[in-house]
């Protein structure tokens, strides 16, 4: 009995991240640094951004010197990579203006929210350097998109509290998902 | 020793065509040669050539050479990926020459959120952290998901760009971005009682460990009802190209939300709408409906475009139906361009969301015709035609329709009069 205790004791001590599921035993608590680490998914409420900020102004400055214009052209468009910028008049209606020649969906014209363009471009740019820009860097480029699309002036300048509250064009004018079911048709009435 | 010098002969003796096979094992390492003793008189080796024998044979076999079944970029001359970087990001599966159910690992049908990015993982560095709207997040390294209760099934996995149009002229090139394995891993509803799932959760974001951290918002309904982390795949490792060490399941629903090289799964309360999600956004919720888990698809594999039969007379006609609702419950296939309908065979039990071999006899008088098949599922959802689709949502058909989401509609194969099999949509 008292060889056990100091065993499990040792065990205890020894260990600094301890199993933590309750049926199983396995795994560890995270701390707080490892997951605010990894919490890179922003959603529309933007409590996962990073402190900082960033305007227009500085966007467009690193749009050119971060390689941005190289594959998205000057201006955000007429070049290899996805349009970010539409050709059509504003008076086109936004799902049809917001279609690049490409056939691609302009990101910063047609997300519902702005922490999609802010999360896209934290994640997944530029091209072969993923991850490399800071999160000031980050506000100015969407600032920048942003702006160039009309949707926000070219003084504003974004941060944690600001982004969230951007109001797209798209606004409530897409299609929401059924509630999924075990065993229900993907689209009620449909059968196909 | 003696009697099992015997017994080995006899087996040589009653199949040439195994004795390759038989040779290989027998002689383990080192020489290189198989020993002249080990043929019976009579087995001359210009009757029946031998595949010679290696360290990387003995350790991990191979193909025979005669076998060339490839995979292939998807799509034939179109863009190769979204930012036409020239990367080959969809790699397709050669259905037609596929037999029953399981696609062999190697064929497995291959895509990237983005380019032909495919992350080296140390799987004793690989961890999955669970996190959000539980009570206890928690981090668990491969070792830890080993130890866990597993499940293996059977489950089809199939990209929304698996569209056909009259334009292809194989099934790899108009089917090929689906396939078939059978996966074993921890079904994620473990992992989130674990972790104390609370209630205000409905949602969930996975996320990928590549270059762009691929990540995709998803029900918790599903969550809890059959997805899984998987670190298996036809009873071996996960391959890199499809998520080594560990990918989400998410049985039916597009390929993209089978999270690959999967690091850490988000529960929140609402729909994250992160880049993978803004790319399924539609604009009218049916068509968000369709564009999320996939509906009742067949095709018929063989024969198939770009195949020749050498002349009338009896061929088993066959292929493959799966669904996002379930297990196929029927297939039907018609010989006669679509006015008769006639059961098929279905091949063995089959399984919830896995593709499901299907045969129909058909006897070939030469004329020209068209095959087409056609799935209903378990919960009786049937797979449309075209014109049924363009129906349903009150638009005038004609051939440059586009359905609406994952593109189920029926495949026809035209029978010419010489026996070549062509894109019966061309």
């Amino acid at each position: 009995m008292g060889s056990l205790r100091l065993a499990m004791m040792a065990l205890l001590l020894g260990s600094p991240a301890l199993a933590q599921s309750p049926t199983y035993g396995v795994g560890h608590a995270p701390t707080p640094e490892e997951i605010r680490a990894l919490d890179i998914s922003i959603g529309p409420t933007g409590e996962e951004l990073p402190p900082g900020h960033g305007s227009a102004k500085e966007g467009a400055a690193l749009f050119q010197t971060k390689g941005c214009a190289g594959c998205h052209g000057k201006a955000g468009m007429g070049a290899i990579a996805p349009a970010l910028q539409s050709t059509k008049s504003q008076d086109v209606p936004l799902w049809e203006r917001g279609r690049g020649t490409s056939g691609w969906m302009i990101l910063p014209l047609t997300a519902p929210f702005a922490t999609t363009v802010w999360d896209y471009i934290h994640r997944g740019m530029p091209l072969g350097r993923e991850g490399s820009l800071k999160a000031d860097e980050v506000y100015a480029l969407t600032a920048y998109l942003l702006f160039m699309n009309k949707v926000i002036p070219e003084d504003q300048v974004l941060d944690q509290q600001s982004l969230p509250k951007v109001k797209m064009p798209m606004g409530d004018d897409y299609g929401r998902l059924p509630d999924w079911k075990h065993g229900a048709p993907r689209l009620q009435g449909y059968n196909h | 020793m003696g009697s099992k010098r015997t017994s080995r002969r006899e087996l040589l003796k009653s199949s040439g065509a195994l004795a390759g096979g038989l040779a290989v094992l027998s002689q383990t390492p080192a020489s290189g040669q198989v020993p002249e003793h080990d043929h019976a008189p009579g087995m001359a080796m210009a009757d029946s050539p031998m595949i010679k024998g290696s360290k990387e044979l003995v350790e991990y076999g191979q193909r025979s050479h005669y076998v060339t079944s490839m995979r292939m970029a998807h799509p034939m001359g179109g863009r190769p990926s979204p930012d036409a970087f020239g990367k080959t990001f969809h790699i397709a599966t050669p259905l037609q020459d596929s037999v029953g159910v399981i696609t062999p690992s190697s064929l497995h049908y291959v895509a990237t959120t983005r380019g032909a990015f495919v992350p080296d993982i140390d799987p004793k560095q690989h961890t999955l952290m669970i996190h959000g709207l539980v009570d206890r997040p928690l981090t668990f390294t491969m070792e830890d998901l080993k130890r866990l209760p597993s499940v293996t099934r059977l489950h089809f996995i199939e990209c929304a760009g698996n569209r056909h149009n009259g334009r292809q002229k194989t099934v790899q090139e108009s089917h090929g971005m689906t396939s078939c394995a059978e996966w074993t891993g921890v079904l994620l509803s473990t992992l989130l009682k674990e972790c104390g799932l609370k209630s205000s959760a409905t949602w969930f974001v996975a996320e990928g460990a590549e270059e762009v951290k691929g990540a995709s918002s998803m029900p918790i309904a599903k969550a809890m009802d059959d997805c899984m982390v998987a670190y298996g795949m036809n009873g071996e490792p996960v391959r890199p190209q499809n998520g080594f060490p560990l990918r989400l399941m998410v049985p039916g629903f597009e390929g993209i939300f089978h999270t690959k090289w999967l690091r850490r799964i988000k529960t929140v309360d609402r729909y994250y709408m992160n880049y993978n999600d803004y790319g399924h956004l539609e604009k009218t919720p049916k068509e968000a409906a369709l564009a999320f888990q996939i509906g009742p698809k067949s095709v018929i594999t063989k024969p198939s475009g770009g195949q020749q039969l050498p002349g009338r007379g009896f061929y088993e006609i066959s292929g493959l139906a799966w669904s996002g609702g379930g297990a196929i419950r029927s297939v039907e296939v018609s010989t006669d361009g679509g006015r008769k309908w006639n059961r098929a065979e279905i091949k063995e039990t089959p399984q919830r969301m896995a593709h499901t071999r299907f045969g129909y006899p058909w006897t070939w008088d030469g004329s020209e015709t068209e095959i087409l098949s056609r799935c209903t599922d378990e919960i009786g959802q049937v797979q449309p035609t075209r014109e049924q689709v363009a129906k349903y949502f009150n638009v005038p058909f004609d051939r440059s329709y586009r359905v609406p989401g994952l593109d189920n509609s029926v495949m026809p194969w035209r029978i010419n009069k010489d026996g070549s099999v062509t894109n019966g949509l061309a």
